[in-house]
């Protein structure tokens, strides 16, 4: 079963007079428990597809089926719903909350819905998901006081802190040098395989996209290739999700 | 619930992440709050201090007249027939919530007060009770007032002006010394404060204050009511048994005209009761505001008491001191609004402040304004966090404000020795006003932030 299938997607700015069509005509779909590279020069409509793709943004015409619902026609409100239920967001500048507790930061998702979630039990997962990152023992540190790597495994427990089907990640190595970049793309490979979280890579770099199963090309707002799952990559079956 | 809880979290540590920031911004709302609070705690004291001076020149007294005769279309002006009572006085006391005291007042006519060799012919001789002084706010100079018992008893002993101390005795302190009021001998039990002339010119501390029976049964029986009284204590000697008269300061009336008149006789020819009338009734209202309905209740009283029925014209007559009471009227109302403009003034400034920081602030944090959306908090969400936010700090910025200005207040009494008042209402307003403060100027700023576009706001720089 598809967790993302974009049908005939077009997105156009309008620049006063100008319009300048930026995608045109995407369809693609993708399966859960894939981790997908989504590449492309820049002014490909690579960062365009992306936020289609998070719900940031609305595509002009076509639409766009996440998780089984329509989520072209909705409104910012239901979007942001949406985001939070079913994406997890790691930037490429971690965009932690600066002098506030790994903790809290990865706590702060939860402010938005998960009303039904106890004090403690919002807690008992954040340090959970502290743990899986491996920075168990780190709870109380703040942003200024980890490594560039420590603050986007924060970032990352706290994509997940709502259990989200989807993980989208926006060149989430740009800022790290190589060896800690190996690390977290390892993870991530971890999460894909054991957690079934679907995760897309936004990247440039060849080596990033080389760690996805499978790459999506962009060009001039389309997609070059990649339309399709490899066909050696079996879908793995869906497991309940440990944390 | 949980989600207010969170809300109000949410905003406390972002915050506590800027405590310097804070602090400043609150700085605007706590000089304002201080502001309002002590110039009102210190306004309102003055404001009390010249009312009360006021008071004292007599704004919140009100007196009762006894009403007027007319016989054969002609009218004899205010006060040429007697009705009022010393029991009137005591009801209204008792029954009239909106008036502070009464007294009762009996006017002599002037006559030669004698001690040693100086003699002097005082404006004013007045028969009343302590309360006199309470009303019109005149303290003892020296000695002490007269007593309860010193006008149940009409025990010759008064209380004199200034004037006199200085025209009968020099200047030298006339307590315990005897004067001579025709022929009564007075006892000196005090002087009063000094009070300068009235708003006409008069010479307020040319007069001498005793108890009213004193006056009216030893002094003058020729006040107004004294040819009933003098018939009446002539022929009815039952009552003139019970109170001193002039009957037996002269015992003349050695042998009776007439045979005695057994009981049943007295009981069928019932014989005019000596009529024990006061020549007014000098009320004190609680507050010059309070005069209005301190006249509406001395009138339901008095209809009550007099038997008078709706419709019916009264056996009294009311007057306020109108000048006076107009002068405190529009200085109290200057003195709010005087406060009240320095209050706003003072708020808007800080309120203007807090919008600047708020403004700021949501410039600095527009990269965690989008990633809060990025991860699922809708319009609203980030709308209410900064308006808490603001409000927070406004209301931190009242409780300290609250406690300085009190602070400030004290220290203006303890240092410069101005009269100061707490004031609860300052209090309470001054809270609201900077919660209102907060959610006003905190509202653009927050909408600001609640409109950015979360793709602009995650790549702002």
């Amino acid at each position: 079963m598809d967790l993302i299938r974009l049908d005939n997607i077009h997105k156009v700015y309008h620049l006063g007079e100008v319009d300048l069509p930026v995608l045109k005509g995407v369809s693609l779909t993708i399966d859960r428990g894939e981790m997908v590279a989504l590449t492309g020069a820049s002014g490909s409509g690579k960062s365009t597809l992306m936020n289609i793709l998070g719900c940031l943004d609305r595509p002009t015409t076509g639409q766009y089926w996440l998780d089984g619902e329509d989520v072209s026609p909705l409104n910012s409100d239901r979007r942001a719903m949406v985001r939070n239920k079913k994406i997890g967001f790691v930037f490429q500048s971690f965009n932690l909350l600066a002098r506030t507790s790994a903790l809290d930061n990865v706590m702060m998702p939860l402010t938005y819905t998960a009303s039904h979630l106890s004090d403690r039990e919002a807690r008992k997962r954040a340090v959970d998901l502290l743990n899986l990152v491996g920075l168990g023992d780190r709870l109380d540190h703040h942003p200024s006081q980890l490594s560039g790597g420590q603050q986007q495994r924060v970032a990352i427990a706290r994509s997940l802190v709502n259990h989200p089907p989807l993980l989208l990640a926006d060149e989430p190595t740009g800022n790290l040098d190589s060896h800690t970049s190996e690390e977290i793309l390892r993870m991530f490979q971890r999460l894909n395989a054991e957690e079934g979280i679907t995760i897309i890579l936004v990247t440039h770099d060849q080596n990033v996209a080389g760690h996805a199963k499978r790459q999506i090309v962009m060009r001039d707002g389309l997609i070059e290739s990649g339309f399709f799952n490899a066909p050696d990559v079996k879908p793995p079956p869906i497991p309940a999700l440990r944390v | 619930m949980r989600a207010v809880v969170r809300t109000l979290k949410t905003a406390t540590i972002a915050l506590r992440r800027n405590v310097m920031r804070s602090m400043l911004t609150c700085l605007g709302i706590i000089i304002g709050v201080a502001a309002v609070i002590a110039m009102m705690e210190i306004g309102h004291g003055s404001s009390t201090a010249i009312q009360k001076s006021i008071a004292s020149m007599g704004a919140n007294t009100i007196l009762i007249m006894p009403g007027t005769a007319a016989s054969g279309g002609i009218s004899w002006g205010s006060g040429s027939t007697m009705t009022l009572t010393p029991d009137d006085c005591d009801a209204v006391i008792r029954e009239c919530s909106a008036v502070r005291n009464a007294a009762p007042i009996v006017r002599a006519r002037s006559m030669q007060l004698i001690y040693g060799n100086h003699n002097w012919i005082p404006q004013q001789i007045t028969g009343t009770t302590d309360a006199y002084l309470d009303i019109h706010a005149w303290p003892i100079a020296d000695g002490a007032s007269f007593t309860d018992r010193d006008v149940r008893n009409s025990n010759k002993v008064c209380l004199i002006g200034q004037t006199l101390v200085r025209e009968l005795f020099e200047g030298q302190s006339p307590v315990g010394k005897d004067l001579r009021m025709g022929s009564v001998t007075f006892k000196v039990v005090g002087t009063l404060v000094a009070k300068g002339a009235n708003m006409m010119g008069g010479d307020q501390d040319d007069l001498v204050l005793a108890p009213w029976t004193t006056i009216k049964y030893r002094v003058s029986n020729q006040s107004s009511g004294g040819i009933a009284q003098s018939n009446a204590g002539a022929s009815s000697s039952a009552a003139s048994d019970s109170v001193n008269t002039l009957n037996q300061v002269y015992p003349s009336s050695a042998n009776d005209l007439y045979p005695q008149l057994s009981t049943v006789q007295q009981a069928d020819t019932p014989k005019p009761v000596r009529f024990i009338n006061i020549d007014q009734i000098l009320c004190a209202a609680t507050s010059g505001m309070a005069i209005p309905q301190s006249i509406d209740q001395v009138t339901a009283v008095l209809h009550d008491r007099h038997h008078i029925h709706s419709g019916e014209p009264d056996d009294f007559t009311i007057r306020d001191m109108t000048e006076l009471q107009k002068t405190m009227t529009s200085t109290t109302t200057l003195m709010a609004n005087l406060l009240l403009g320095v209050a706003l003034i003072s708020l808007i400034v800080g309120g203007v402040g807090i919008m600047n920081i708020m403004l700021v602030s949501v410039t600095e944090r527009t990269r965690e304004i989008g990633l809060r959306m990025a991860v699922g908090a809708r319009s609203r969400h980030i709308l209410w966090q900064f308006l808490t936010e603001a409000t927070i700090l406004c209301l931190a910025g009242g409780a300290l404000g609250i406690v300085l200005g009190r602070g400030g207040s004290l220290l203006v009494r303890v240092l410069l020795n101005w009269p100061t008042e707490i004031s609860i209402p300052a209090i309470v307003v001054s809270v609201l006003v900077s919660a209102m403060v907060g959610l006003l100027f905190g509202f653009y700023p927050a909408l600001k932030a609640a409109k950015l576009d979360p793709i602009e706001a995650l790549r702002y720089e």
